[in-house]
């Protein structure tokens, strides 16, 4: 599960949030914990994927940030994938998704991205440390998990297991989505909303405002009108995508590290399979929503979970893959970001 | 979809809830509880987990693991058949200092009542009060049970910062608070009790259901107990129902 600790990832610097997430943990909801995790589950499995482990081994997630690391006492396997500037060994690019081996002494430096706001940073053989309750997700404000509850800073030495050896390996870059929508399901308060907020929700003028965090994306966008029923509701439960409609009339996409009970009607749900496609929305960006049915979202959700099951026989020799893509390549590092969103 | 007086409610394609009604009202929770109650028994296959609040309930499912509209109409159907919370409930007596810059809007809650600041701690301390809900932050306890001559709306510039074991109430909820975070309710006094310990056993003092009494403590008490809880030790105790 874990690394050995046979070699240090020392942090020299960070920016942005970085922190260690991994698949979350389930359990505490009604206790009043969520589950925090990676904020995009298939660019953390496809960093995972490329250095051989399994999909939500823990990771180092940027958001809109990155970092400067040295590798101690031996060389160690790595992987990168998600939204990331230029990503560079000693000052030589790693183009892609792909993992590589960061020799002893050496230092690898991540850029933040100019598209997308999460990357992530694999361990093969993963990130030594204890779980909080089952995971190593750092829950900001519980101040659980990560280390000691906190996020990663400069001066921090991260337990990880030396190169277990094998070939470096590459995944084709995904094609960019575009400005797609947003897929979600009506409810549970649908009926809070007047016809003409749900025009004005449905609309084009939509954008993430910069209150935009791990906890929740504010939309900002002309205000969307409730219905007669008034923006309160008697508390109940929430879950990644609940879409909050306070008195503002401003919507707020709850994310990972959302409170669990809520207040204010909850008009629709970003469905899970695109629930990442929106944590990479960055503020400024546009996001445009399409109503889907419960049958439509589930096909997405088993889609999502089979794409991540077939990332292992998407791999591929780096040396066969950068002289597939060496034409399209961009040195500015971008390439990655493509990443940031999918179909 | 409609169930005997219990709606299903979707929220997206990983979750739907049950609602019993609009309201808090204790009935309406101690249905939410048995349904609880049941499905902890029930173990439903791609149940991933349950969230009780006052009048309803939020089951969170694995899509991928089960058919969420065949879930969904099995915990319907049991929904119909609970209708009280028959499992054992605990009764926690939690001490708690009120007022001072323990509960630094005690004055003022009196003051707009026409009440004494002892007489709204009589009355405070004298409920008897059942966790309807632990939700929004990690182990933030909302109780059931206020004297309605207490229910107060909230205040109109929420604080940035309240301590952990903050006791507070709000509109007609009152609330322990776990850990540090911003409030706009009204701050009555504060407990050493530690309701939530990451490394501790149990995690969360209170489960969902939990009766909960308030025992005002001389606020010369205060560092011993607070000691006594950092060290690692229950200064709360508990008495089966």
């Amino acid at each position: 599960m874990s690394g050995t600790g046979a070699c240090a990832l020392v942090v020299l610097r960070c920016h942005g949030l970085a922190s260690l997430q991994d698949g979350g943990r389930r359990g505490y909801q009604r206790y009043g914990l969520s589950p925090s995790g990676a904020m995009d589950p298939l660019a953390m499995a496809m960093a995972n994927t490329l250095v051989g482990n399994k999909a939500d081994e823990t990771v180092i997630e940027f958001g809109l940030g990155g970092g400067e690391f040295r590798v101690e006492d031996g060389d160690v396997r790595l992987a990168v994938a998600g939204a990331m500037g230029m990503v560079a060994c000693d000052g030589s690019p790693v183009i892609g998704a792909r993992s590589f081996v960061l020799a002893k002494g050496r230092c690898l430096t991540i850029a933040p991205p100019h598209r997308g706001v999460f990357g992530y940073l694999a361990v093969a053989g993963g990130i030594g440390g204890a779980s909080v309750l089952g995971s190593r997700a750092l829950h900001l404000r519980a101040g659980i998990g990560g280390i000691d509850g906190r996020p990663l800073r400069p001066g921090d030495r991260l337990d990880v297991p030396a190169d277990p050896g094998g070939i470096d390996r590459a995944m084709p870059a995904r094609p960019h989505d575009g400005h797609r929508a947003i897929r979600i399901m009506l409810g549970p308060q649908d009926d809070h909303v007047s016809p003409e907020g749900w025009a004005v929700f449905l609309g084009e003028g939509l954008t993430v405002s910069h209150q935009a965090d791990r906890m929740g994306y504010r939309l900002d966008g002309p205000p969307i009108a409730h219905g007669g029923k008034g923006y309160n509701i008697v508390s109940d439960g929430t879950v990644a995508g609940s879409i909050q409609l306070p008195g503002n009339g401003h919507p707020i996409v709850l994310m990972a590290d959302r409170q669990t009970t809520g207040g204010y009607p909850k008009i629709a749900t970003v469905v899970s399979a695109d629930l990442r496609r929106l944590a990479q929305r960055r503020p400024g960006d546009a996001v445009r929503f399409a109503i889907v049915d419960l049958a439509q979202a589930t096909a997405a959700a088993r889609a999502r979970s089979r794409e991540i099951a077939a990332l292992p026989g998407s791999l591929r020799d780096v040396a066969v893959a950068e002289a597939e893509c060496l034409g399209a390549a961009n040195l500015a590092g971008d390439a990655v970001d493509a990443l940031a969103s999918t179909p | 979809m409609e169930g005997p007086d219990a709606r299903l409610l979707w929220c997206g394609d990983t979750a739907f809830t049950i609602t019993f009604g609009d309201s808090i009202d204790d009935a309406l929770t101690s249905r939410v509880l048995a349904l609880d109650g049941l499905l902890k028994e029930v173990a439903l296959p791609g149940l991933v987990e349950v969230v009780p609040t006052y009048r309803s309930l939020t089951v969170h499912l694995d899509p991928i693991a089960v058919d969420p509209a065949r879930l969904a109409a099995d915990v319907l159907a049991l929904a119909g058949w609970c209708t009280t919370a028959s499992r054992p409930t605990r009764i926690w007596r939690i001490p708690v200092v009120y007022g001072g810059a323990f509960g630094v809007d005690l004055d003022a809650v009196a003051q707009r009542h026409g009440l004494t600041p002892e007489a709204v701690i009589a009355c405070h301390a004298s409920g008897d009060y059942r966790v309807a809900m632990l939700g929004f932050l990690p182990g933030y306890a909302y109780l059931s049970g206020l004297d309605p001559r207490l229910a107060l709306p909230r205040r109109e510039n929420p604080r940035s910062a309240t301590p952990a074991g903050t006791i507070s109430i709000g509109g007609a909820q009152a609330l322990v608070a776990s850990i540090a975070a911003p409030s706009g309710w009204h701050l009555l006094g504060r407990t050493p009790v530690r309701t939530f310990r990451p490394e501790g056993d149990p995690i969360f003092l209170f489960e969902p259901g939990d009766r909960v009494r308030f025992v005002p403590i001389d606020p010369d008490r205060w560092d011993d107990l607070d000691r006594a809880e950092e060290a690692g030790d229950c200064v709360a105790e508990s008495i089966s129902a």
